[in-house]
């Protein structure tokens, strides 16, 4: 009871702050912490489906995808679809997809979700890796169909003049709704079987658990949510086309969840603020350089290469991340009680 | 579809057929000793058609860069495993995919920054660059060449897994790594083997698909690599002989389908994908494929 | 003798050209410590596989209490009342040993999934019911001190409580245990022989049981089959099996061949 009304309190709190923060604070500062709300949404459910269950995939930029044209879809007017669609005209049904902000992201999650649903049926039926895979391809083949449907996309061109609905106040408040969702994932019996999925198979099904509908329902929630985050970002951005989802966002929320600790969700909200901060400070790297009295030209990409070994490292030498697989009050709680035993 | 384009199309399809068996095979026989599907394959084919690239554009004659183009996969690859891969054997399966997706992400980006992303264009020596015509049908020097050259590589990979003791490691290998171990064979030395025999056929696929387009970038590897691996799943993960078939099924049906139903030419990327997953649903082991993944745990 | 909770009819198992079980039959009878014994490669483990699911047999049937089940999903397998544990220990070793049972209880549990995101009540009901079972169970194997530990950091002795304690949160009729006593030290496997007894007891459990230490087999079972090439040489009192003339030639096979 004394955990459910604390509990109760942070909620109002935060959501007091990020109302507070939606109306004072500048548009750039704000425009850095929408970015940080929307990868947090996407790492929280990256890792459920990575870090909680262990099921290797690469499916963000995929699903993002999905979730960022349909939820655009639904929030552009009907008359400027006409004006937009410059190959060809629009189909009918993308002319009569017409609806309000909450109704278009909810649509981008669920699209996203029944995408996953038909793709869990040959990647968790057979053991092995095919999900890394098979999700990987995904992330190559959505963008080939934007391109090869422009009733639907307007091809190469993408689709802009997206509404722009989403503000901080919208979507600080999604992901703090997705961290509680998370959490109360892994604290029922849910979560306890992905656990034990990723843990050991075999223990897991004599135990009782159907592993295929467990990792089919972590895969489904985490596409859903990300699916709302594309939703976000199409909004947040304005303008999408087919290019903007490539492998480079996934990269990104693997190296937040592998630096939060795989299957931690607290951590991987510290880990969403530190690696998009990081991400804004070392933008010097792919711009021109003096060293040695030389100029090194620009070079983008550089950020990447150094993000890419970072990450080698990690799983070379620090596997665990940051927070391990625990979450923040159970890490803290273990220091303490180390720091007492010494 | 007339005779003529039936049997240009055939050759196509053969030529494109061989880069995909060849790369296929690396990824096969790497899944097949380490259970890892390595991501950065694709890319060690970049690097082989990227040390080419470099080695003629700095004069040298083109086999001798074509030699170095090899060597010089071969050496990424096996020091891709000695640092990145070994010391992971022991490790959770997904820290080794996570830092395999590390390597290959690596690998792109630092290419990107070495040679910007626009695409190279890639000289041929001109004795590659001859056309013939044989009747109707159009036939670049290119799509008889590679065709014939991967058939005699294949040949030579199968002799050595089938009839030379280390071949016999390598296949005792994808069976059993504890017993291998046992027996006294140097486990470490064998892998070795397969990533440099993986990597030097990937290196030749680069090159064939670099003097074919003939432009390289940095992000060539991806989509080849991503197919590549389809048709080792559809030839029968693990088993080299099945990869070559996925291979060629692959790169006919690219270009059969393109050719009766033109209109579908845009999607021809996805196709290994669809494949992909057809075999995942109905037959997971594919073509040539050990019955590896039957446990019911 | 009471009717056979599981009966094992005419199974043969294959692999390849492999015959790892030769038309095998025997009867476990409600509430008895049933024994499996026989040397490496009998077979034993492929039995619990074929009788857990994780192998469908080649020919023949399993029926438990009554229904055949040859061929239904291990997960299926538990939900009926089988619960087993692995030769190998395999807890879920980034748990607590609590959070090691409270899996046990996977299939008691009746929240759906939304009930649990929205935590609605039935989700608290269902969480605080199984907390207090579970550390019943653990104050039962004397492990109730461990519940917040590392399971994986426990003494190997106490690792093999858990994971019996894990199965039996499933709550099973039969208990099928790969080789419980494999590792242990007297003491530790008096101490197993002595909770075997007492859950049996406490749960009404009928037990199946792989295991090399003919001490421990002679102290906990009422019957024994003994394998070989996976065919039956001998089933009857554990005390006949170690002077039946074929079972000894068995196992000085067995120490010869080693």
């Amino acid at each position: 009871m004394k955990n459910a009304i604390i509990k109760m309190l942070l909620i109002l709190l935060t959501l007091g702050i990020i109302s507070w923060a939606n109306q004072t604070l500048d548009s750039y500062t704000l425009s850095i912490l929408n970015n940080i709300g929307i990868f947090a949404i996407l790492a929280l459910s990256y890792n459920l489906i990575n870090g909680v269950t262990g099921q290797f995939s690469l499916e963000p930029n995929g699903f993002v995808a999905i979730g960022a044209y349909v939820t655009a879809l639904f929030l552009i007017p009907a008359a400027d679809k006409i004006d937009m669609f410059a190959l060809v005209d629009p189909a009918p049904i993308v002319l009569e997809m017409q609806a309000r902000f909450l109704p278009a992201i909810f649509a981008g999650g669920v699209a996203a979700t029944l995408v996953a649903l038909f793709l869990s049926f040959p990647v968790f039926r057979v053991r092995g890796d095919y999900l890394a895979i098979v999700t990987l391809g995904f992330g190559f083949i959505i963008r080939i169909f934007a391109l090869n449907t422009p009733a639907y996309t307007n091809g190469a061109m993408g689709l802009n003049d997206i509404p722009a609905n989403a503000n901080f106040l919208w979507i600080g408040s999604l992901a703090l709704f997705t961290l509680i969702v998370m959490l109360h994932i892994v604290y029922s019996k849910y979560g306890r079987a992905m656990k034990a999925v990723r843990d050991d198979e075999d223990a897991a099904t004599a135990m009782g658990i159907n592993t295929f509908k467990i990792k089919t329902v972590a895969f489904m929630t985490s596409a859903f949510f990300e699916g709302v985050g594309g939703g976000l970002l199409a909004s947040f951005l304005t303008t999408i086309t087919p290019d903007q989802f490539s492998f480079l966002l996934t990269f990104q929320l693997l190296i937040i969840i592998v630096l939060g600790g795989l299957g931690s969700m607290t951590g991987a909200l510290v880990a969403t603020v530190l690696v998009m901060g990081s991400m804004e400070w070392l933008r010097f790297l792919d711009e021109d350089m003096v060293l040695f009295g030389m100029h090194t030209g620009e070079h983008p990409g550089m950020r990447m290469v150094v993000f890419a070994i970072l990450l080698i490292i990690m799983m070379l030498f620090a596997r665990k991340g940051l927070f391990g697989d625990r979450e923040l009050p159970e890490f803290i709680k273990a220091k303490l009680k180390r720091k007492d035993e010494v | 579809m007339d005779l003529t384009t039936f049997l240009q199309q055939l050759i196509n399809g053969a030529s494109l057929g061989s880069m995909y068996a060849l790369i296929a095979i690396g990824y096969t026989m790497v899944y097949g000793v380490l259970r890892l599907i390595n991501f950065a394959h694709g890319d060690i084919m970049m690097v082989g058609a990227f040390f080419t690239f470099m080695a003629t554009a700095a004069g040298l004659p083109f086999t001798l860069a074509v030699l170095l183009g090899i060597l010089g996969s071969v050496i990424v690859g096996v020091l891709t495993d000695k640092i990145a891969y070994k010391p992971l054997r022991e490790a959770p399966k997904i820290s080794l995919l996570i830092t395999a997706i590390g390597i290959s992400f690596f690998l792109e980006n630092l290419f990107n920054v070495i040679f910007g992303g626009v695409p190279k264009a890639f000289s041929a020596p001109d004795y590659l660059t001859k056309i013939f015509h044989l009747g109707d049908v159009y036939l670049p020097i290119t799509v008889i060449i590679i065709p014939i050259v991967t058939v005699a590589i294949l040949s030579g990979v199968l002799w050595v897994l089938y009839r030379t003791k280390y071949g016999m490691a390598i296949r005792a290998l994808a069976f059993d790594i504890p017993t291998v171990k046992l027996m006294g064979i140097d486990a470490d030395r064998i892998i070795t083997l397969v990533f440099a025999l993986g990597s030097a056929l990937a290196a030749v696929g680069g090159i064939f698909y670099a003097v074919s387009y003939p432009s390289i970038d940095p992000l060539m590897g991806v989509i080849v690599g991503l197919k590549a691996f389809a048709a080792a799943v559809l030839g029968g993960i693990g088993s080299v002989t099945g990869a070559v078939i996925g291979g060629f099924i692959l790169g006919f049906t690219e270009i059969f389908v393109v050719a009766l139903f033109p209109e579908l030419g845009g999607y021809k990327d996805a196709f290994a994908f669809f494949f992909l997953i057809l075999v995942l649903l109905f037959r997971p082991t594919g073509i040539m494929g050990e019955d590896l993944e039957r446990s019911r745990f | 003798m009471s009717a056979a909770l599981l009966e094992v009819r005419n199974v043969t198992m294959k692999f390849g050209g492999v015959t790892a079980i030769d038309n095998l039959s025997f009867k476990v009878p409600e509430g008895s410590t049933y024994g499996l014994i026989g040397p490496n490669g009998a077979g034993k483990t492929t039995i619990f596989n074929n009788i857990t699911g994780n192998y469908i047999p080649t020919e023949g049937s399993i029926i438990f209490d009554g229904e055949d089940i040859t061929g239904t999903r291990p997960n299926k397998v538990v939900a009926k009342g089988i619960a087993r544990t692995f030769q190998n220990i395999r807890l879920f070793k980034s748990m607590s040993v609590l959070q090691n049972v409270l899996i046990g209880f996977h299939d008691q549990i009746h929240y759906n999934y939304f009930e649990a995101i929205f935590r609605l009540p039935r989700y608290h009901g269902y969480e605080r019911r199984i907390k207090v079972e579970a550390m019943g169970i653990l104050e039962e194997f004397g492990l109730a001190e461990y519940a917040d530990n590392e399971a994986t950091a426990l003494s190997y002795g106490n690792q093999r409580k858990v994971e019996i304690a894990r199965a039996l949160a499933t709550k099973p009729k039969l208990l099928l245990l790969d080789e419980p006593a494999a590792g242990m030290n007297p003491i530790e496997t008096e101490d197993l022989s002595n909770i075997i007894r007492k859950i049996k007891e406490d749960y009404d459990l009928t037990v199946l049981l792989i295991e090399h230490d003919m001490k421990f087999v002679n102290a906990m079972c009422d019957t024994v089959t003994v394998l070989d090439y996976g065919e039956k040489i001998f089933e009857g009192r554990p005390a006949d099996a170690i002077v039946d003339p074929k079972v000894v030639a068995a196992y000085l096979g067995d120490f010869t061949h080693a």
